[in-house]
Protein backbone atom coordinates (compact mmCIF):
# COMPACT_ATOMS: atom_id res chain seq x y z
CA UNK A 1 0.00 0.00 0.00
CA UNK A 2 1.83 3.44 -0.98
CA UNK A 3 0.71 6.26 0.62
CA UNK A 4 3.55 8.16 -0.58
CA UNK A 5 2.70 9.97 -3.96
CA UNK A 6 5.22 11.14 -6.46
CA UNK A 7 3.54 14.93 -6.13
CA UNK A 8 4.18 14.42 -1.85
CA UNK A 9 8.15 14.19 -2.69
CA UNK A 10 7.78 16.75 -5.51
CA UNK A 11 6.20 19.07 -2.76
CA UNK A 12 8.00 18.09 -0.05
CA UNK A 13 11.32 18.92 -2.17
CA UNK A 14 9.98 22.32 -2.99
CA UNK A 15 9.65 23.33 0.49
CA UNK A 16 13.15 22.19 0.98
CA UNK A 17 14.34 23.81 -2.47
CA UNK A 18 15.54 20.21 -3.21
CA UNK A 19 15.97 20.04 -6.89
CA UNK A 20 14.60 16.46 -7.75
CA UNK A 21 14.83 14.03 -10.60
CA UNK A 22 11.96 12.06 -11.96
CA UNK A 23 14.03 8.53 -11.04
CA UNK A 24 14.55 10.09 -7.64
CA UNK A 25 11.21 10.99 -7.20
CA UNK A 26 10.11 7.57 -7.33
CA UNK A 27 13.09 6.73 -5.30
CA UNK A 28 12.23 8.62 -2.42
CA UNK A 29 8.29 7.71 -2.89
CA UNK A 30 9.24 4.13 -2.49
CA UNK A 31 11.71 4.87 0.66
CA UNK A 32 9.30 7.41 1.96
CA UNK A 33 6.68 4.70 2.28
CA UNK A 34 8.63 2.40 4.00
CA UNK A 35 9.65 5.14 6.84
CA UNK A 36 5.57 6.23 6.72
CA UNK A 37 4.66 1.99 7.38
CA UNK A 38 7.21 1.92 10.47
CA UNK A 39 5.79 4.65 12.14
CA UNK A 40 2.23 3.62 11.50
CA UNK A 41 3.71 0.29 13.17
CA UNK A 42 4.90 2.19 16.25
CA UNK A 43 1.60 4.14 16.53
CA UNK A 44 -0.45 0.77 16.54
CA UNK A 45 2.01 0.09 19.87
CA UNK A 46 1.07 3.33 21.83
CA UNK A 47 -1.96 2.98 23.87
CA UNK A 48 -3.97 6.62 24.76
CA UNK A 49 -2.05 6.63 28.22
CA UNK A 50 1.84 6.49 26.27
CA UNK A 51 2.85 10.26 26.82
CA UNK A 52 4.13 11.35 23.05
CA UNK A 53 8.20 11.54 23.42
CA UNK A 54 9.82 14.09 21.10
CA UNK A 55 12.42 14.02 23.51
CA UNK A 56 13.98 10.67 24.32
CA UNK A 57 16.25 11.75 27.21
CA UNK A 58 14.37 12.56 30.93
CA UNK A 59 15.63 16.09 31.16
CA UNK A 60 14.22 19.82 31.41
CA UNK A 61 14.81 23.01 32.16
CA UNK A 62 17.72 23.21 31.00
CA UNK A 63 18.61 26.91 31.37
CA UNK A 64 21.01 29.65 30.68
CA UNK A 65 22.25 32.86 33.09
CA UNK A 66 21.17 36.31 31.44
CA UNK A 67 24.87 36.61 31.03
CA UNK A 68 26.49 38.63 27.73
CA UNK A 69 29.46 36.28 26.08
CA UNK A 70 32.03 37.87 23.64
CA UNK A 71 30.30 37.35 20.07
CA UNK A 72 32.19 36.93 17.04
CA UNK A 73 33.54 40.35 15.50
CA UNK A 74 31.94 41.50 12.45
CA UNK A 75 35.31 40.30 10.50
CA UNK A 76 34.69 36.86 12.22
CA UNK A 77 31.19 36.93 11.51
CA UNK A 78 31.22 38.10 7.76
CA UNK A 79 34.18 35.62 6.86
CA UNK A 80 32.39 32.45 4.85
CA UNK A 81 29.45 34.94 3.42
CA UNK A 82 29.74 34.15 -0.23
CA UNK A 83 28.93 38.11 -0.22
CA UNK A 84 29.52 41.11 2.12
CA UNK A 85 28.49 45.08 1.54
CA UNK A 86 28.85 47.77 4.63
CA UNK A 87 29.29 45.29 7.31
CA UNK A 88 26.09 42.94 6.49
CA UNK A 89 25.35 39.71 4.21
CA UNK A 90 24.72 40.55 1.18
CA UNK A 91 21.59 38.31 -1.27
CA UNK A 92 19.84 38.32 -3.88
CA UNK A 93 17.16 40.42 -3.99
CA UNK A 94 13.86 39.19 -2.51
CA UNK A 95 11.02 39.42 -4.99
CA UNK A 96 7.88 37.69 -3.64
CA UNK A 97 7.10 40.13 -1.55
CA UNK A 98 4.89 43.40 -2.32
CA UNK B 1 0.58 50.99 -6.55
CA UNK B 2 -2.79 52.38 -6.72
CA UNK B 3 -5.27 52.74 -3.88
CA UNK B 4 -7.75 50.06 -3.42
CA UNK B 5 -12.07 51.67 -3.56
CA UNK B 6 -13.25 52.09 -0.25
CA UNK B 7 -16.95 52.11 1.41
CA UNK B 8 -17.43 54.88 3.66
CA UNK B 9 -16.64 53.51 6.93
CA UNK B 10 -20.31 54.02 8.65
CA UNK B 11 -21.98 52.31 5.84
CA UNK B 12 -19.46 49.52 6.19
CA UNK B 13 -20.00 48.73 9.63
CA UNK B 14 -24.09 49.07 8.81
CA UNK B 15 -23.58 46.19 6.18
CA UNK B 16 -21.04 43.97 7.76
CA UNK B 17 -19.77 42.74 10.89
CA UNK B 18 -16.53 43.37 11.43
CA UNK B 19 -14.05 40.35 12.86
CA UNK B 20 -10.83 41.24 14.04
CA UNK B 21 -7.90 39.41 15.15
CA UNK B 22 -4.34 40.49 16.57
CA UNK B 23 -1.02 39.29 17.07
CA UNK B 24 1.72 41.12 18.89
CA UNK B 25 4.97 40.30 19.09
CA UNK B 26 7.22 41.79 22.19
CA UNK B 27 10.77 42.06 22.30
CA UNK B 28 11.98 40.93 25.83
CA UNK B 29 14.70 43.16 27.08
CA UNK B 30 17.04 40.74 28.94
CA UNK B 31 20.72 40.88 28.67
CA UNK B 32 21.33 38.55 25.96
CA UNK B 33 19.47 36.50 22.89
CA UNK B 34 16.76 33.48 23.30
CA UNK B 35 19.04 30.75 22.74
CA UNK B 36 22.64 32.59 23.10
CA UNK B 37 24.91 34.33 25.38
CA UNK B 38 25.21 37.23 22.66
CA UNK B 39 24.15 41.33 23.66
CA UNK B 40 20.38 42.30 23.06
CA UNK B 41 21.34 45.64 22.15
CA UNK B 42 19.63 48.20 19.66
CA UNK B 43 22.07 49.84 17.45
CA UNK B 44 25.12 48.26 17.53
CA UNK B 45 27.47 48.20 14.25
CA UNK B 46 26.02 45.58 12.13
CA UNK B 47 26.83 41.73 12.66
CA UNK B 48 28.91 42.62 15.74
CA UNK B 49 26.45 40.53 18.47
CA UNK B 50 26.65 37.42 16.51
CA UNK B 51 27.80 33.88 17.14
CA UNK B 52 27.74 30.77 15.61
CA UNK B 53 24.44 30.05 17.20
CA UNK B 54 22.51 32.97 16.01
CA UNK B 55 24.06 32.86 12.33
CA UNK B 56 23.06 29.78 12.34
CA UNK B 57 25.85 27.59 11.16
CA UNK B 58 26.58 23.73 11.28
CA UNK B 59 26.42 22.28 14.97
CA UNK B 60 26.15 24.99 16.68
CA UNK B 61 23.75 24.33 19.67
CA UNK B 62 21.01 26.53 21.42
CA UNK B 63 20.60 26.98 25.19
CA UNK B 64 17.43 28.40 26.55
CA UNK B 65 18.14 31.94 28.53
CA UNK B 66 16.19 30.95 31.98
CA UNK B 67 15.37 34.58 32.53
CA UNK B 68 13.39 34.80 28.71
CA UNK B 69 11.33 31.98 30.27
CA UNK B 70 10.55 34.13 33.58
CA UNK B 71 9.31 37.17 31.56
CA UNK B 72 7.76 35.00 28.82
CA UNK B 73 5.91 33.25 31.78
CA UNK B 74 4.85 37.51 33.76
CA UNK B 75 3.57 38.48 30.55
CA UNK B 76 1.12 35.05 30.40
CA UNK B 77 0.17 35.56 33.98
CA UNK B 78 -0.56 39.27 33.57
CA UNK B 79 -2.96 38.22 30.30
CA UNK B 80 -4.68 35.93 32.92
CA UNK B 81 -3.35 32.83 30.99
CA UNK B 82 -2.65 29.42 32.76
CA UNK B 83 0.90 28.48 32.31
CA UNK B 84 1.69 25.31 30.78
CA UNK B 85 4.00 22.94 32.76
CA UNK B 86 5.18 21.25 29.98
CA UNK B 87 6.25 23.69 27.02
CA UNK B 88 8.55 22.75 24.43
CA UNK B 89 10.05 24.39 21.35
CA UNK B 90 9.26 23.75 17.66
CA UNK B 91 10.79 24.68 14.56
CA UNK B 92 8.94 26.76 11.75
CA UNK B 93 10.90 25.95 9.04
CA UNK B 94 11.24 28.35 6.14
CA UNK B 95 13.43 30.20 3.85
CA UNK B 96 13.64 33.82 3.71
CA UNK B 97 17.47 36.05 4.19
CA UNK B 98 16.51 36.89 7.44
CA UNK B 99 17.19 33.34 8.87
CA UNK B 100 19.93 31.84 8.08
CA UNK B 101 19.42 28.61 9.85
CA UNK B 102 16.08 28.49 7.78
CA UNK B 103 13.91 27.93 10.29
CA UNK B 104 12.87 29.77 13.47
CA UNK B 105 12.76 28.35 16.86
CA UNK B 106 9.23 29.13 18.03
CA UNK B 107 6.49 27.15 19.56
CA UNK B 108 3.82 25.62 18.10
CA UNK B 109 0.96 23.39 19.98
CA UNK B 110 2.77 23.95 23.50
CA UNK B 111 2.69 27.37 24.04
CA UNK B 112 4.31 28.49 27.92
CA UNK B 113 1.02 30.57 28.19
CA UNK B 114 -2.70 29.55 26.87
CA UNK B 115 -6.24 30.72 27.49
CA UNK B 116 -6.26 34.33 28.48
CA UNK B 117 -8.02 37.33 28.35
CA UNK B 118 -7.96 40.97 28.95
CA UNK B 119 -10.28 43.91 30.06
CA UNK B 120 -9.54 46.79 27.15
CA UNK B 121 -11.39 49.70 27.64
CA UNK B 122 -12.28 52.67 24.98
CA UNK B 123 -12.89 55.85 24.85
CA UNK B 124 -17.33 55.57 24.86
CA UNK B 125 -16.74 53.54 28.21
CA UNK B 126 -17.50 50.28 26.79
CA UNK B 127 -15.24 47.48 28.04
CA UNK B 128 -14.23 44.74 25.80
CA UNK B 129 -12.80 41.35 27.22
CA UNK B 130 -10.42 40.33 24.95
CA UNK B 131 -9.44 36.74 25.32
CA UNK B 132 -6.50 35.56 24.70
CA UNK B 133 -5.56 32.55 22.46
CA UNK B 134 -2.06 31.88 23.61
CA UNK B 135 1.49 33.92 24.33
CA UNK B 136 4.92 31.53 22.88
CA UNK B 137 8.12 32.22 22.94
CA UNK B 138 10.46 31.85 20.19
CA UNK B 139 13.16 34.72 18.22
CA UNK B 140 13.79 37.32 16.46
CA UNK B 141 14.91 37.44 12.64
CA UNK B 142 17.47 39.17 11.55
CA UNK B 143 17.04 43.00 10.07
CA UNK B 144 16.87 43.53 6.48
CA UNK B 145 17.82 46.52 4.30
CA UNK B 146 17.27 46.84 0.69
CA UNK B 147 19.41 48.37 -1.40
CA UNK B 148 18.52 49.93 -5.31
CA UNK B 149 15.35 50.31 -6.62
CA UNK B 150 13.04 52.53 -4.12
CA UNK B 151 14.60 50.54 -1.41
CA UNK B 152 11.54 49.05 -0.63
CA UNK B 153 11.36 44.49 -1.64
CA UNK B 154 9.83 45.15 -4.56
CA UNK B 155 12.03 46.48 -7.62
CA UNK B 156 15.36 46.02 -5.05
CA UNK B 157 19.15 45.15 -6.43
CA UNK B 158 20.25 43.45 -3.64
CA UNK B 159 19.40 43.32 -0.01
CA UNK B 160 21.64 43.26 3.15
CA UNK B 161 21.41 41.48 6.55
CA UNK B 162 22.36 42.20 9.51
CA UNK B 163 21.78 39.51 12.32
CA UNK B 164 22.22 41.51 15.25
CA UNK B 165 18.56 41.15 15.89
CA UNK B 166 18.68 37.42 14.69
CA UNK B 167 17.58 35.42 18.10
CA UNK B 168 16.57 38.00 20.58
CA UNK B 169 13.72 36.85 22.70
CA UNK B 170 9.91 37.62 21.48
CA UNK B 171 6.83 36.47 22.83
CA UNK B 172 4.05 36.44 20.42
CA UNK B 173 0.57 36.90 22.30
CA UNK B 174 -2.62 35.96 19.88
CA UNK B 175 -5.88 36.90 20.56
CA UNK B 176 -9.19 34.45 19.95
CA UNK B 177 -11.60 36.46 17.05
CA UNK B 178 -13.37 39.15 18.32
CA UNK B 179 -16.50 39.46 17.21
CA UNK B 180 -18.70 42.83 18.79
CA UNK B 181 -16.56 45.27 18.31
CA UNK B 182 -18.47 47.16 15.44
CA UNK B 183 -17.15 50.75 14.48
CA UNK B 184 -15.32 50.70 17.49
CA UNK B 185 -12.76 48.01 16.14
CA UNK B 186 -9.86 50.19 14.60
CA UNK B 187 -10.23 51.81 17.72
CA UNK B 188 -10.09 48.67 20.02
CA UNK B 189 -7.61 47.31 17.96
CA UNK B 190 -4.82 50.15 19.14
CA UNK B 191 -6.27 50.18 22.86
CA UNK B 192 -5.56 46.82 23.05
CA UNK B 193 -1.92 47.32 21.40
CA UNK B 194 -1.84 50.09 23.74
CA UNK B 195 -2.48 48.21 26.87
CA UNK B 196 0.35 45.05 26.35
CA UNK B 197 2.32 48.05 25.71
CA UNK B 198 1.37 49.38 29.34
CA UNK B 199 1.54 45.66 30.88
CA UNK B 200 4.85 44.66 29.44
CA UNK B 201 6.64 47.87 29.96
CA UNK B 202 5.28 48.18 33.84
CA UNK B 203 6.44 44.76 34.57
CA UNK B 204 9.91 46.21 32.87
CA UNK B 205 10.49 42.77 30.63
CA UNK B 206 10.58 45.01 27.08
CA UNK B 207 11.62 48.72 26.52
CA UNK B 208 8.47 48.60 24.36
CA UNK B 209 9.23 51.58 22.04
CA UNK B 210 7.08 51.17 19.01
CA UNK B 211 8.85 53.12 16.91
CA UNK B 212 12.08 50.96 17.77
CA UNK B 213 10.03 47.66 16.77
CA UNK B 214 10.05 46.31 20.17
CA UNK B 215 6.07 46.26 19.99
CA UNK B 216 4.73 45.22 17.07
CA UNK B 217 1.23 44.37 15.84
CA UNK B 218 -0.07 42.04 12.85
CA UNK B 219 -3.66 43.06 12.92
CA UNK B 220 -6.18 40.19 10.84
CA UNK B 221 -9.36 41.66 10.08
CA UNK B 222 -12.00 39.95 7.56
CA UNK B 223 -16.03 41.00 7.39
CA UNK B 224 -19.23 39.03 7.00
CA UNK B 225 -22.76 39.70 6.08
CA UNK B 226 -25.00 40.42 9.21
CA UNK B 227 -26.02 37.19 10.18
CA UNK B 228 -23.74 35.27 8.12
CA UNK B 229 -22.03 32.37 10.66
CA UNK B 230 -19.25 31.48 8.52
CA UNK B 231 -16.30 33.60 8.96
CA UNK B 232 -15.52 35.76 6.10
CA UNK B 233 -11.66 35.28 4.46
CA UNK B 234 -9.06 37.64 6.58
CA UNK B 235 -6.31 39.30 5.36
CA UNK B 236 -3.30 39.89 7.62
CA UNK B 237 -1.99 43.24 7.90
CA UNK B 238 1.66 42.54 9.29
CA UNK B 239 4.33 44.79 11.19
CA UNK B 240 2.37 47.99 12.03
CA UNK B 241 4.72 49.99 14.23
CA UNK B 242 2.34 52.59 16.02
CA UNK B 243 -0.76 52.89 17.92
CA UNK B 244 -1.79 55.08 15.44
CA UNK B 245 -1.00 52.51 12.44
CA UNK B 246 -2.67 49.98 13.64
CA UNK B 247 -6.14 51.95 14.67
CA UNK B 248 -5.89 53.50 10.64
CA UNK B 249 -4.97 49.85 9.08
CA UNK B 250 -7.89 48.29 10.84
CA UNK B 251 -10.26 51.33 9.53
CA UNK B 252 -8.72 50.83 6.08
CA UNK B 253 -8.72 47.27 5.81
CA UNK B 254 -12.86 47.08 6.90
CA UNK B 255 -13.29 49.72 4.12
CA UNK B 256 -11.65 48.30 1.48
CA UNK B 257 -12.75 44.65 2.45
CA UNK B 258 -16.44 46.09 2.30
CA UNK B 259 -16.17 47.93 -1.12
CA UNK B 260 -14.66 44.58 -2.14
CA UNK B 261 -17.77 42.61 -1.21
CA UNK B 262 -20.30 44.73 -2.02
CA UNK B 263 -19.19 44.79 -5.44
CA UNK B 264 -19.71 41.02 -5.43
CA UNK B 265 -15.80 40.17 -5.39
CA UNK B 266 -14.24 37.73 -2.84
CA UNK B 267 -11.74 39.03 -0.66
CA UNK B 268 -7.78 37.58 -1.33
CA UNK B 269 -6.23 35.73 1.41
CA UNK B 270 -2.88 37.30 1.68
CA UNK B 271 -0.91 39.50 4.14
CA UNK B 272 -0.88 42.69 3.51
CA UNK B 273 1.53 46.04 4.40
CA UNK B 274 0.30 49.19 5.93
CA UNK B 275 2.03 52.53 4.37
CA UNK B 276 1.36 54.80 7.27
CA UNK B 277 2.53 57.91 4.94
CA UNK B 278 -0.13 57.70 2.35
CA UNK B 279 -2.70 55.72 4.63
CA UNK B 280 -3.69 52.21 2.89
CA UNK B 281 -2.18 48.64 2.55
CA UNK B 282 -0.79 47.19 -0.36
CA UNK B 283 -0.70 43.49 -0.95
CA UNK B 284 1.80 41.27 0.20
CA UNK B 285 2.40 37.31 -0.54
CA UNK B 286 -0.64 35.45 -0.98
CA UNK B 287 -1.03 32.28 1.60
CA UNK B 288 0.42 29.91 -0.66
CA UNK B 289 2.90 26.04 -0.39
CA UNK B 290 5.27 28.16 1.34
CA UNK B 291 3.27 28.29 4.36
CA UNK B 292 3.81 24.79 4.93
CA UNK B 293 6.02 25.57 7.46
CA UNK B 294 6.36 22.04 8.90
CA UNK B 295 6.76 22.61 12.16
CA UNK B 296 8.52 19.62 14.38
CA UNK B 297 9.83 19.67 17.95
CA UNK B 298 13.31 21.42 18.37
CA UNK B 299 15.49 18.13 18.95
CA UNK B 300 18.76 20.43 20.57
CA UNK B 301 16.48 21.95 23.34
CA UNK B 302 14.81 20.03 25.95
CA UNK B 303 11.45 20.74 27.65
CA UNK B 304 10.65 23.83 29.65
CA UNK B 305 8.84 22.51 33.01
CA UNK B 306 7.97 25.55 34.89
CA UNK B 307 7.16 24.42 39.09
CA UNK B 308 4.47 25.93 40.68
CA UNK B 309 6.38 27.28 42.98
CA UNK B 310 8.40 29.64 40.63
CA UNK B 311 5.11 30.12 38.59
CA UNK B 312 3.91 31.28 41.93
CA UNK B 313 7.15 33.89 43.08
CA UNK B 314 6.83 34.88 39.42
CA UNK B 315 3.03 35.62 40.29
CA UNK B 316 3.87 37.61 43.38
CA UNK B 317 6.75 39.81 42.17
CA UNK B 318 3.98 40.67 38.97
CA UNK B 319 3.72 44.62 39.60
CA UNK B 320 0.19 46.11 40.01
CA UNK B 321 -2.04 46.41 36.38
CA UNK B 322 -1.77 49.31 34.75
CA UNK B 323 -5.10 50.12 34.42
CA UNK B 324 -6.28 49.75 38.07
CA UNK B 325 -2.81 51.81 38.79
CA UNK B 326 -4.29 54.35 36.86
CA UNK B 327 -7.61 54.67 38.35
CA UNK B 328 -5.99 54.38 42.04
CA UNK B 329 -2.97 57.56 41.44
CA UNK B 330 -6.12 59.98 39.44
CA UNK B 331 -7.83 59.16 42.36
CA UNK B 332 -4.98 59.94 45.03
CA UNK B 333 -3.76 62.96 43.25
CA UNK B 334 -7.66 64.49 42.73
CA UNK B 335 -7.07 65.22 39.28
CA UNK B 336 -9.99 66.11 36.63
CA UNK B 337 -9.89 63.12 33.79
CA UNK B 338 -8.70 65.66 31.66
CA UNK B 339 -5.89 66.91 33.69
CA UNK B 340 -5.54 62.83 34.19
CA UNK B 341 -5.67 61.95 30.43
CA UNK B 342 -3.37 65.34 29.64
CA UNK B 343 -0.23 63.03 31.82
CA UNK B 344 -1.09 59.87 30.23
CA UNK B 345 -1.21 60.31 27.00
CA UNK B 346 2.11 62.20 27.52
CA UNK B 347 3.45 58.75 28.49
CA UNK B 348 4.26 60.65 32.00
CA UNK B 349 2.66 58.61 34.79
CA UNK B 350 5.98 57.11 36.12
CA UNK B 351 7.68 60.47 36.04
CA UNK B 352 4.65 62.01 37.74
CA UNK B 353 4.09 59.46 40.37
CA UNK B 354 7.90 59.64 41.14
CA UNK B 355 8.06 63.03 41.52
CA UNK B 356 4.93 62.72 43.53
CA UNK B 357 6.14 60.14 45.97
CA UNK B 358 9.15 62.43 46.33
CA UNK B 359 6.86 65.03 48.32
CA UNK B 360 5.49 67.56 45.65
CA UNK B 361 2.04 68.37 44.72
CA UNK B 362 0.60 66.17 42.03
CA UNK B 363 -0.52 70.04 40.58
CA UNK B 364 2.97 70.88 40.56
CA UNK B 365 4.44 67.70 39.44
CA UNK B 366 2.06 68.19 36.28
CA UNK B 367 2.61 71.40 35.79
CA UNK B 368 6.87 70.76 35.30
CA UNK B 369 6.74 67.36 33.50
CA UNK B 370 3.57 68.50 31.20
CA UNK B 371 4.66 71.82 30.93
CA UNK B 372 8.04 73.09 30.85
CA UNK B 373 10.08 69.78 30.72
CA UNK B 374 7.39 68.49 27.34
CA UNK B 375 8.22 72.31 25.87
CA UNK B 376 11.99 71.83 26.00
CA UNK B 377 11.63 67.86 24.85
CA UNK B 378 9.36 69.50 21.78
CA UNK B 379 12.04 72.20 21.06
CA UNK B 380 14.86 69.71 20.80
CA UNK B 381 12.72 66.75 18.57
CA UNK B 382 13.34 64.60 22.00
CA UNK B 383 11.37 62.16 24.13
CA UNK B 384 11.42 63.45 27.34
CA UNK B 385 12.94 60.43 28.99
CA UNK B 386 16.26 61.22 26.66
CA UNK B 387 16.79 64.50 28.81
CA UNK B 388 18.99 64.03 31.22
CA UNK B 389 15.78 65.26 34.31
CA UNK B 390 15.01 63.36 36.75
CA UNK B 391 11.70 63.85 39.69
CA UNK B 392 14.39 64.14 42.06
CA UNK B 393 15.41 67.68 39.88
CA UNK B 394 11.94 68.42 40.08
CA UNK B 395 11.65 68.26 43.33
CA UNK B 396 14.90 69.86 44.31
CA UNK B 397 13.20 72.70 42.32
CA UNK B 398 9.90 72.65 44.07
CA UNK B 399 11.69 72.41 47.15
CA UNK B 400 13.56 76.08 46.92
CA UNK B 401 10.58 77.53 45.40
CA UNK B 402 8.54 77.01 48.49
CA UNK B 403 11.49 77.98 50.60
CA UNK B 404 11.50 81.09 48.19
CA UNK B 405 15.13 80.61 47.15
CA UNK B 406 13.65 80.47 43.14
CA UNK B 407 10.65 82.01 41.64
CA UNK B 408 9.15 80.60 38.56
CA UNK B 409 11.06 81.88 36.11
CA UNK B 410 14.11 81.44 37.71
CA UNK B 411 13.31 77.94 38.55
CA UNK B 412 12.41 77.31 35.04
CA UNK B 413 16.09 78.61 34.18
CA UNK B 414 17.48 76.46 36.66
CA UNK B 415 15.74 73.62 35.10
CA UNK B 416 16.84 74.28 31.46
CA UNK B 417 20.36 74.35 33.01
CA UNK B 418 19.86 70.80 33.82
CA UNK B 419 18.51 69.79 30.88
CA UNK B 420 21.59 71.13 29.27
CA UNK B 421 23.78 68.86 31.59
CA UNK B 422 25.26 72.06 33.48
CA UNK B 423 24.74 69.67 36.70
CA UNK B 424 22.58 69.44 39.86
CA UNK B 425 20.20 71.69 40.10
CA UNK B 426 22.07 73.58 43.28
CA UNK B 427 24.89 73.32 41.02
CA UNK B 428 23.10 75.12 38.01
CA UNK B 429 21.77 77.76 40.69
CA UNK B 430 24.93 78.39 42.27
CA UNK B 431 26.67 78.34 38.64
CA UNK B 432 24.41 80.69 36.79
CA UNK B 433 23.67 82.67 40.40
CA UNK B 434 19.98 82.21 40.27
CA UNK B 435 19.45 82.38 43.34
CA UNK B 436 16.44 85.17 44.85
CA UNK B 437 17.77 88.12 46.25
CA UNK B 438 16.79 87.63 50.18
CA UNK B 439 18.91 90.31 51.29
CA UNK B 440 15.92 92.94 52.09
CA UNK B 441 18.38 95.38 51.84
CA UNK B 442 19.36 95.61 48.68
CA UNK B 443 15.34 95.33 47.78
CA UNK B 444 14.19 97.90 49.69
CA UNK B 445 16.72 100.28 48.08
CA UNK B 446 15.52 99.17 44.57
CA UNK B 447 11.94 99.41 45.56
CA UNK B 448 12.79 102.91 46.75
CA UNK B 449 14.84 103.83 43.67
CA UNK B 450 11.43 102.81 41.44
CA UNK B 451 8.59 104.81 43.62
CA UNK B 452 10.80 107.81 43.15
CA UNK B 453 10.95 107.44 39.66
CA UNK B 454 7.70 107.11 39.32
CA UNK B 455 5.76 109.33 41.54
CA UNK B 456 2.40 108.94 40.10
CA UNK B 457 2.33 105.22 40.97
CA UNK B 458 3.14 105.92 44.35
CA UNK B 459 0.42 108.49 44.62
CA UNK B 460 -2.32 105.81 43.76
CA UNK B 461 -1.31 103.21 46.40
CA UNK B 462 -1.50 106.32 48.60
CA UNK B 463 -4.56 106.68 47.75
CA UNK B 464 -5.84 102.98 48.86
CA UNK B 465 -5.30 101.59 44.89
CA UNK B 466 -2.95 98.50 45.66
CA UNK B 467 -3.10 97.09 42.43
CA UNK B 468 -1.15 99.57 41.17
CA UNK B 469 1.67 98.28 42.88
CA UNK B 470 2.61 95.90 39.78
CA UNK B 471 4.14 98.75 37.63
CA UNK B 472 6.61 98.98 40.30
CA UNK B 473 6.79 94.98 40.78
CA UNK B 474 8.14 95.26 37.34
CA UNK B 475 10.47 98.01 37.43
CA UNK B 476 12.10 96.24 40.77
CA UNK B 477 12.30 92.92 39.05
CA UNK B 478 13.80 94.69 36.26
CA UNK B 479 16.62 96.08 38.08
CA UNK B 480 16.94 93.10 40.03
CA UNK B 481 17.55 90.86 36.97
CA UNK B 482 14.26 88.45 37.95
CA UNK B 483 16.05 87.38 41.17
CA UNK B 484 13.66 88.62 43.29
CA UNK B 485 10.60 86.66 44.83
CA UNK B 486 7.78 88.62 43.39
CA UNK B 487 5.28 88.25 47.18
CA UNK B 488 8.22 90.12 49.27
CA UNK B 489 8.94 92.84 46.48
CA UNK B 490 4.93 93.74 46.92
CA UNK B 491 5.25 93.39 50.46
CA UNK B 492 8.23 95.82 50.71
CA UNK B 493 6.40 98.32 47.77
CA UNK B 494 2.98 98.67 50.24
CA UNK B 495 5.34 99.03 53.38
CA UNK B 496 7.64 101.73 51.96
CA UNK B 497 4.94 103.46 49.79
CA UNK B 498 2.75 103.94 52.99
CA UNK B 499 5.63 105.17 55.39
Amino acid sequence: MSEITPENVRHLASLARILVTDEEVEKLAKELDVIVESVAMVKGAVSDDTPATSHPIPMSNVYREDVVKPSLSQQQALSNAPDQADGKFKVNAILDEE
Amino acid sequence: MAKAELMDFDEAIEKYEVVIGLEVHVELNTNTKMFCGCANEFGEQPNTNVCPVCLGLPGALPVVNGKAVEYSIAIGLALNCSIAGDGRFARKNYFYPDLSKNFQTSQYDEPIAYEGQLEVPVASGKVYNVAIERAHMEEDAGKLSHVGGVGRIQGAEYSLVDFNRAGVPLVEIVTKPIFDSGAEAPELASAYVRQIREIVKAMDVSDARMERGNVRCDANVSLRPKGQQRLGTRTETKNVNSLRSVENAVRYEIQRQAAILAAGDEITQETRHWHEDKKYTSAGRPKSDADDYRYFPEPDLVPVQPTEELIEEIRTRLPENPASRRARLQQEWSLSDNEFRDIVNSDLLDEVDSTVSLGVSAQSAKKWWTGEIARIANLEGKEITELSVTPEDVAEIEKMISAGKLNDRLAREALSGVIAGEGSVAEVVSARGLEVVSDDGALTAAVDKALAEQPDVLEKIRAGKEQAAGAIIGSVMKEMRGQADAGRVRELILERAKS
